[in-house]
Order: structure tokens, then sequence, then C-alpha cells
């Protein structure tokens, strides 16, 4: 008995042993030496990358400075930002309406920085909303949401805003298909195949203001559009989607939609539906969309209704889509810098279909299709594929590009980005992220000359690489240096929201370009106070203007006495600061709203309805000066019958005695 | 008749410092440099024939802090005279080189030094009054209600650190200065 139980202590220990020398090594120790040495930017000095993440279901985009890691700035776009008075101020209110009203909230998944010549210029970046469908473009001179377009037909705008190389076009492809807006959308859901339609839109781009209008929209056939990237180079003029839930499944389609061996890429050739376009065969539709302008000048948003849009039926007009296989739900779908690669990553595939651009071309020539998708022709994939990447890892998702002949694929399954060389399709290198990523960004990693120093990982799970943080963890992105033939991780940093796709671009072609502060003389608000002289007070029924400065350290009037119960308050704050760095900010005791941060020569609005009678205080929010807690007045409500008159002073509201001392 | 008359290089000498004078018009005299923590770019008056320049704005903001006047052009009858000042030494020098007498030179000389003189120290007297005349209800009393820039050099004032010196205008005028006087010490030794 004895012996059999040290026989079986014996037998235990070499097997714990043995298994225990087979575990993987942990996973952290995957930092080299001078990791902290790249990644370190010294206090006072400049990152030498932009990094403009999107934030995910925080509605904001969220723009880091690389290699540091540092967060240098959240961007209010499509969710409301107390904060920044974005979405609460009367001025800011517009750049949030839709043909549903005023929506405080999105998911803005991808920011795409836009291109000159296929290169990223630095002017604007745009972002899309993915649950009520918008396109926002942001000005880099300001890092403010400049623009806003709702789109019709459309519903989870997720293969957006991805852009052609000279920004003529950013698109924008639903996710959900759906009966288009004009048509009667009270069917039963099960009727899918018959009643439900994907429409694909065409956004053009003012070359030099940028304003966005629908150039038209696209009618396609009801699957999920999911990723998007325009051709470039000698494929400029091609746009290419991939689209899953090709077996038009409506309910359980974890399963339903994951049926196919094969769902699709669509290859679109919007230089022929520019054509059709032309020769007059869009059909004019009724819809209903908000497009919101916030014009810098005025510092007011504009949000106008539109309602026309014009449908190119792409089952009915030849030759403007073709369908290619992909393997198993494709997800990304990336075009090399040269314009010949189309990488196609199936979520639940273990290769990598590489379609070349020429070979499309001549399966096009040769009508090499195996048949018809819902009018749409599917070429047979073996004429469209250049190569596959064999066994790169498990579950491909997003492929970025060197310009160096190499391709960074992230594998959310495997979790980890693999590099691979995308003459040969041979693996070169892989690196583990923590954990699951998702996108992955290389500066102007999508554009036709790529700055390949870093790759940045965006990973879904964080588990345990942060401090905890109780149920819900930080969200991570991974900096690794590609300089040189192995990918080297270098740092970690936390985000806000979660961040899908992002845009990195060299910080010369913004940082100098940077607005400092508002021209004061350029103001055209209508509620502008061109100085302290120009302040007062106007009653028009129960609606009062307070018309009203900051400048260090004192608003004015900072005493304002016969607001009365039932009143409609609205402050026009002008900030006549005319220096760097010098915002002010506006709260009021009790108003239902957020406060206003009011940037230098610029004016913005605050609405507060009185609820009691009583004294209510203001002051400034943004710490401004030596004597900012001294910046600060008083508004008097007195009741709805009360005889006080309105009046209105800085500095010379003074006890009777006083005043009467001073004459 | 010929004692009183001038070498040719004396004469080329004058004329180009009339020249010289010409341009200290259009370019900036004199420079007061300003740094604090708050401002590592730094702010800067200049002083034109014409009237102050720079970021006088932004500096006029900042003095209502201590209680110091705002400084606005037409405050100063200097910038409508000392155009027509600078060019009137400009006639005189080219005058005293055509006219080729020691006794223009002379006078040309001395009150060339007059009028430095007299411009340090109205330079002084303005910048004694505007840091003199604080506003005892301002925010912050400065200690000994005195907040004067330096007239010339460096000078810790508060939490910024001032700095004045001659700009290019400045320096052209002291270089005209320089020359006339190496000018007259020459033809006296001559003699």
């Amino acid at each position: 008995m004895k012996n059999l139980t040290t026989r079986l202590l014996m037998i235990s220990i070499v097997t714990v042993t043995f298994f225990s020398a087979c575990k993987p090594k942990n996973l952290n120790n995957a930092v080299s030496g001078d990791a902290a040495a790249k990644a370190y930017v010294a206090p006072g000095k400049y990152d030498e990358y932009y990094n403009f993440l999107s934030g995910g279901f925080s509605g904001q985009m969220s723009v880091y400075g690389l290699p540091s890691g540092r967060l240098l700035r959240v961007i209010p776009v499509f969710s409301v930002d107390p904060e920044k008075g974005y979405g609460y101020s009367e001025e800011t209110k517009p750049m949030l309406n839709t043909s549903h009203g005023m929506v405080p909230w999105d998911d803005l998944h991808h920011p795409e920085l836009s291109q000159t010549n296929g290169e990223v210029d630095g002017r604007w970046i745009f972002g899309n909303a993915n649950n009520t469908p918008r396109v926002a473009r942001i000005d880099l001179k300001t890092f403010r949401t400049a623009e806003i377009i709702e789109l019709p037909n459309s519903a989870g705008n997720h293969s957006s805003p991805f852009i052609t190389e000279n920004t003529e076009y950013v698109v924008a492809g639903t996710r959900f298909s759906v009966p288009g807006d004009n048509e009667n959308g009270d069917v039963p859901i099960n009727t899918y195949k018959k009643n439900f339609k994907g429409y694909i839109s065409f956004i053009s781009v003012g070359k030099e203001d940028g304003k966005m209008d629908i150039a038209f929209q696209l009618k396609c056939p009801g699957v999920n559009f999911d990723l998007s990237h325009a051709g470039k180079a000698k494929s400029h003029g091609w746009f290419f989607f991939s689209c899953y839930n090709t077996e038009q499944a409506n309910t359980l389609l974890e399963v339903n939609a994951s049926q196919r061996d094969k769902d699709f890429i669509m290859a679109v050739n919007w230089k022929k539906a520019e054509e059709y376009l032309k020769a007059g065969k869009g059909k004019k539709e009724i819809v209903k969309y908000a497009h919101n302008y916030y014009n810098e000048k005025s510092h007011t948003a504009i949000s106008e209704m539109r309602h026309e849009v014009t449908i190119l039926d792409t089952k009915e007009l030849k030759d403007i889509c073709y369908f290619i296989p992909c393997p198993k739900s494709p997800h990304g779908c990336d075009v090399d810098p040269t314009g010949e690669y189309i990488v196609g990553s199936g979520k639940l595939a273990a290769l990598i279909p590489v379609f070349s651009f020429d070979k499309i071309q001549k399966a096009i020539a040769d009508k090499a299709f195996e048949g018809e998708f819902d009018g749409i022709p599917v070429i047979k994939y073996d004429a469209a594929l250049y190569g596959e990447v064999k066994k790169p890892g498990l579950g491909p998702l997003h492929t970025e590009f060197d310009g160096k002949g190499n391709a960074y694929t992230s594998f959310f399954v495997s979790s980890e980005v693999v590099k691979w060389n995308i003459k040969d399709l041979k693996v070169l290198d892989r690196v583990p992220t923590y954990y699951s990523v998702g996108h992955l960004c290389i500066p102007g990693g999508d554009s036709r000359k790529p700055s390949p120093k870093y790759m940045i990982a965006y990973n879904k799970i964080t588990k345990d690489r942060y401090l905890p943080t109780g149920p819900e963890l930080a969200q991570s992105a991974q900096l690794f240096d590609i300089s040189g033939d192995k990918m080297q991780l270098i740092l970690d940093f936390p985000t806000i929201g979660e961040p899908h796709y992002a845009q990195a671009i060299p910080a010369e072609l913004i940082k100098n370009n940077s607005v400092k502060f508002f021209k004061i003389e350029e103001n055209t608000n209508p509620y502008v106070s061109q100085g302290e002289g120009n302040t007062k007070v106007v009653r028009t029924g129960k609606k009062i203007d307070v018309y009203m400065t900051a400048i260090r350290s004192h608003f004015s009037p900072d005493n304002i006495e016969g607001v009365k119960l039932g009143d409609e308050v609205y402050f026009h704050v002008t900030n006549l600061e005319q220096d760097w760095d010098v915002p002010h900010g506006f709260a009021v005791k009790g108003a239902v709203n957020s406060e206003l941060l009011i940037m230098p020569g610029e004016t913005q609005t605050l609405k507060w309805v009185p609820d009691r009678v009583g004294m209510f205080p203001m002051y400034c929010t943004d710490f401004c000066s030596a004597l900012h807690q001294e910046m600060q007045g008083y508004i008097r409500v007195s009741p709805a019958g009360s005889n006080v008159p309105l009046t209105f002073s800085t500095g010379t509201n003074l006890p009777k005695e006083e005043a009467a001392a001073k004459k | 008749m010929k004692r009183s008359g001038l070498l040719k290089s004396s004469r080329i000498l004058l004329f180009l410092s009339g020249v010289i004078l010409l341009f200290i018009v259009k370019v900036p005299i004199w420079r007061i440099e300003l740094n604090a923590p708050q401002y590592p770019e730094g702010l800067a008056l200049t002083i034109h024939a014409d009237g102050i320049k720079g970021d006088v704005e932004i500096i006029n903001g900042l003095n209502h802090y201590i209680g110091m006047k705002t400084l606005h052009n037409k405050d100063f009858f200097e910038f409508t005279a000392l155009p027509y000042l600078i060019v009137a030494f400009s006639v005189l020098f080219i005058l005293s080189a055509v006219i080729n007498k020691k006794s223009a030179l002379f006078f040309s000389l001395f009150s060339f030094i007059f009028f430095g003189i007299v411009a340090m120290i109205d330079f002084y007297r303005w910048e004694f009054n505007y840091g003199h005349d604080l506003n005892p209800d301002a925010a912050i009393k400065v200690p000994g209600m005195s907040y004067q820039p330096p007239l010339i050099g460096y000078k810790q004032l508060l939490n910024f650190g001032a700095y004045s010196i001659p700009d290019i205008g400045g320096c052209l005028f002291i270089a005209a200065g320089i020359i006339i006087l190496s000018i007259t010490i020459h033809e006296i030794k001559r003699k």
C-alpha cells in the first residue's frame, strides 16, 4: 500500500513536471529591452504621428500621439459631449439632427483621412455613424466636426466612410439590407429575399470646401455589406465591398448566415455608374435625410432636411457591379498600395485569398462567370484569384500595407498579427496581441504611400493587461515597431470607447495648420457682442437674450435682474480673448443643460429656463487666469407677475450707501 | 575756405549715414521682449517710428491685472513727429556732405547726439509714467506700485522677464552715430 502511494506520487510529480514544461511560456515576456526608449517622447517634445481612433460606441473620435500613446484630444462627432457643450449649445444642437429628430449618440467605427493622389493630405478626416446612418467630416484645422450627412435607404452604415484616391467620393454601404425608405417597410420580416435591398451611397466631397452631397446610390441585392476600400492607381475607378449573409437570412445569422462556403466581394465600377448617371439613367426617389453644416465664421450649425436622392439600379444597369466569391463571411476588404491586389478576410476562414485586379478585368472581358446572384454576375473564384496565403492563422479580419511589398493581417481568433509577402504569399513573421485584435493601422497603410515605421493593433479584449477597474475594462491599443524584419511590441496604451479602425499621419501634415483662435472681427454670429460696450439684455415677450462677453477675468454683464419665472433665457457668450489657449467656460446653477466652453473669438449660446424664484450664480468653468475664481455673477429670478425691471451691469451695481459715497 | 572742407571719404560716409537713416522710418527701432512660464513662445512689443506694434493687445490684456494703462498709439505725440525728425536728420546729413563744411558736420553730430539723448530720456519718461501710474483698485498690487520695464537690458517684472534692446532701426541709428562720430574725430585730427 505504501509502495503504491509512493509510486502514485512519483507518477503525478513526473506528469505535472512534464505538462508544466509543455505549457507555453507567459506571453507577457514578449517585450524586449529597448521598447521603452522607442516609445519614449520626452516631456515637452512632440510626437511624430497623429493617430485618429474611432471611439466605437462612444460615438467620438480620439486623437493620440505616436509613438508615446498620449491622448491629445477627444473630438465629439456623433455623441453629445457636455464637457465641450457639443450637442447642448444652441449653435451645436443642429449637428446631431436627423430625419428622426435629434439623436444624441451613435457608434463610430471607421475614420478615414482625405487623400490627394492616393496620399493622405491632412485636410479632413471622415467618420461613420453605424446606428443611425450618417457620415461626418472633421476639419483638421480645428479638430472639430464640420459636417454630418444622413444616409437614406440605409441601416447600419458599416462599410463606410472609405474614400477614393482624390477624395472624389466617400462611400457608405448598408450593413442591414432593408426595404427602401419610400417603399412600404411594414412587411413580414421573413420576406427578406423579396423585399430587402442593400444600398450603397456615393457621397461627393467638394474639392475646396469639403462639402458633402449624396451624388447617387446604388441599389444592390439584399445582403450585409461589411467593409470596403477604394481601388487606387491602376484600379482607381473601382471600389470593393465585402458582403456576408449571402444566404439572405433574417434571423439567427450566427448560424444561418454561416452556411455558404463562400460569400462575396463586390467590385463596383463607379466610373461606369457615373456614366449612367450622366446619361440620365438614375431614378429620383423621394426620401428624407438631414444635412448639417457648421459655419466657422458664425460658429453656428445649420441643419436642413433634404428630400431627394438619385438611385442607380445595379440589376438593370449592367456592368456596374460584379460579385467575386470569397471564403466564409468576409470582413476586411483591403487594396494594396499598387492597386493590383485585393485582400479578402473571411472571419471564419483559415486562409487569406488575394485577388488580382488585372485578372478581375480579364475575367469580366472573357465573361468568366459561374452564374448570377440576384441579377449580378458572379466571377469564377479561380478567374479572379491571384493566390491564397496558406495557414496564416485563424479568423483573419483586416489587412494594412507597408508599401514595401508586405501585408499585415489581424487575426481575431488566434489573437495575432501576421506579416506576409504579397508577391509570394509567404508568412514572414507573426506576433501575439493581447487580446483578440480587430483592426490594425499603419500610417497611410490604406493609401498609395504608407509611412511604415509603426503598426498599431486595436484589441477587443484586455483582461489582465491593466489594473482592474471593475467589470468594465479599458480598451487597448498596442504599438509595434515594424521598421525591421520582425515586428516588435513597444507599447500598450488604453483607449476611449472601443477602437475599431484608425488612421495615422505624419504630424507635419497637420500641426502647422492648426488654428490657434478665431478672429473676433470675423465672427458673424447673430448674437455676437463685439466688445463689452455692445453687451445687452433684451426681452422679447417671454424670451430673454443676454448678449454677454467673457474676458479675463469677468463676464459682462455679471449682474442681471428682472428675469421672471416662465422666461426662457439665452446666454450668448462671446469670448473676447485673442490669444492662444484662453478658453472661457460658462455655467448656471440648475440649468438642465451642460456648460459652454467658448474658444477665443467664438460665440456660444446656452439655453436656461429657471424653475424657481431665487438667486442663481453663474461662473467661468475653465481656469482661465489667476482671478478665475472671481469670474462669476448673479441672476435674480423674480415671480411671474413681479415688477422688478430688467437691468444688467458690470461693476456698477453697488450698495446704495457705497454708491452715494462714490459720488 | 580750403581748411573747412572735408575729405572725399568723409563726405561719402556722411552721405551714406544719411541714407541709412531713411531706412529707420520703415523698420522697428526698439523691442521689448517678455517671457513668462505661460508664454514660452514669448511676447514682444516693437517700437516703430510711427507706432508700437507686436503683441500690444495681449500685453494690454495682461497689464489690466496690475492696473497699468493700456497702450494706444494716439497717446504718443512722438509717433507723429518721429518719422519727420528722422527724415530731417537724413536730409541734414546728406546736405552736410554736399555743402562740404566742417561746421555743418559738427552741427550734424551734436544735434544727432542731442536727439539720441532726448529720445532715450523721453523713452525712460514714458516707461516711468506707465510703470508708476498703476490703478490702486487693480487686482494685483505690485510691490512699491512700480512696474517699469528696463530702459535697456534685462529686468524681472513679477512672472515676466523683460528684455529691452535696440531693434534693426536702433542698430542702424547707432551705426549712423558711430560713423559720423568717427568722421568728426578723423577730421579734427587731420587739422
